[in-house]
């Protein structure tokens, strides 16, 4: 079973990362642009736990590791075709 | 008494920090490694800068997992001096032992330079050599030095004398200008509730001869020494809550 977990700053922090990337395409024109936020992704094999025990897992992987809950939310999902 | 500088994969001021407190401030000075669960017998505890895990994931990230973290984690709760670096006040941000966390750099490059850092807090076992108000001259290298706190931590730690630096200009004024990572309000380093831990961004370390271009982070160990060879054991700090990160 996989999960993909998606980290990105929260709404409240500053993304200079994302604002340099919406600047650069703003200079190419593309104006309909108006937000960039940047993330992280990560995509965890969970073989061996049931679609329960991921479900647990997961979130606490998140928070306890992937995200700093300080500055980051996450959200995730199981891929398809598991 | 007898300073302990942890070593990580990827710390890379280990020796300068151990030099400082060895040679030039003569103390007994031993290196611990991250995986073993001793901290022999130590009386403070410093984490060095570097590029821990090769700041993996974010800085500090992975470092505050270390075995040996778990026993610094007591031994600060215990009322323990623990003293974080660059990249070690990076992981005791990770590890919940001080509030707040770091963003990237405001102009998204890698800092290195001399800055000017003000001393707001002269009452602590990490500034009484120096004064309120002075101005030291040390320097940065780091990519991830924007310090964030959401705006009622950093309340908290403005009413409570938790502010030990701030970035300013060579005259002290904590300018916008001077503030070159974008920390929110100029934090260049603070200190726990209780007192016995402090992180800074700058470099004592690099600081701490003449050689060196400046004397001015020789004071931190100074005070650190002075704190624990003439002062009674440690005072016992108040319970800490549980960092977010555990809940």
């Amino acid at each position: 079973m996989r999960v993909r977990i998606l980290v990105s700053f929260k709404d409240s922090v500053l993304d200079p990362q994302g604002q340099t990337v919406k600047n650069a395409l703003h200079t190419m024109g593309y104006e309909a642009v108006k937000d960039v936020r940047q993330g992280k992704v990560f995509e965890i094999d969970l073989a061996g736990a049931t679609k329960k025990e991921a479900e647990r897992l997961v979130p606490e992987i998140a928070r306890r590791v992937l995200a700093n809950p300080i500055i980051e939310k996450f959200e995730w999902a199981f891929l398809k075709g598991e | 008494m007898k300073f302990g500088v942890v070593r990580f994969p990827g710390s890379n001021c280990d020796f300068d920090t151990v030099h400082a407190l060895r040679d030039v401030l003569k103390r007994e000075t031993v290196l611990l490694w991250h995986k073993d669960h001793d901290l022999q017998g130590v009386d403070c505890v410093v984490l060095p800068g570097g590029f821990s895990y090769g700041d993996y994931l974010r800085s500090g990230a992975i470092a505050r997992f270390s075995p040996l973290m778990q026993e610094v984690q007591a031994f600060a709760e215990r009322g323990g001096r623990v003293l974080g670096i660059c990249n070690g006040f990076q992981i005791l941000l990770e590890l919940g032992l001080l509030p707040g966390a770091m963003l990237r750099n405001k102009g998204l490059k890698f800092l290195c330079q001399h800055v000017h850092v003000r001393v707001e807090n002269a009452r602590t076992d990490f500034t009484r050599a120096l004064r309120k108000g002075q101005v030291l001259r040390i320097p940065i290298a780091h990519f991830d030095g924007n310090y964030y706190a959401p705006p009622r931590v950093l309340r908290e730690l403005e009413r409570s004398g938790q502010v030990v630096f701030r970035y300013c200009e060579a005259d002290g004024r904590a300018t916008e200008a001077a503030n070159v990572n974008g920390s929110m309000a100029n934090i260049a380093g603070i200190r726990n509730a209780a007192g016995n831990v402090v992180g800074l961004m700058p470099h004592p370390e690099r600081a701490s001869e003449r050689i060196l271009g400046s004397v001015d982070g020789r004071a931190i160990f100074e005070s650190l020494i002075l704190s624990l060879e003439r002062r009674g054991p440690a005072r016992r700090p108040a319970a800490r809550t549980k960092a977010r990160h555990d809940r």
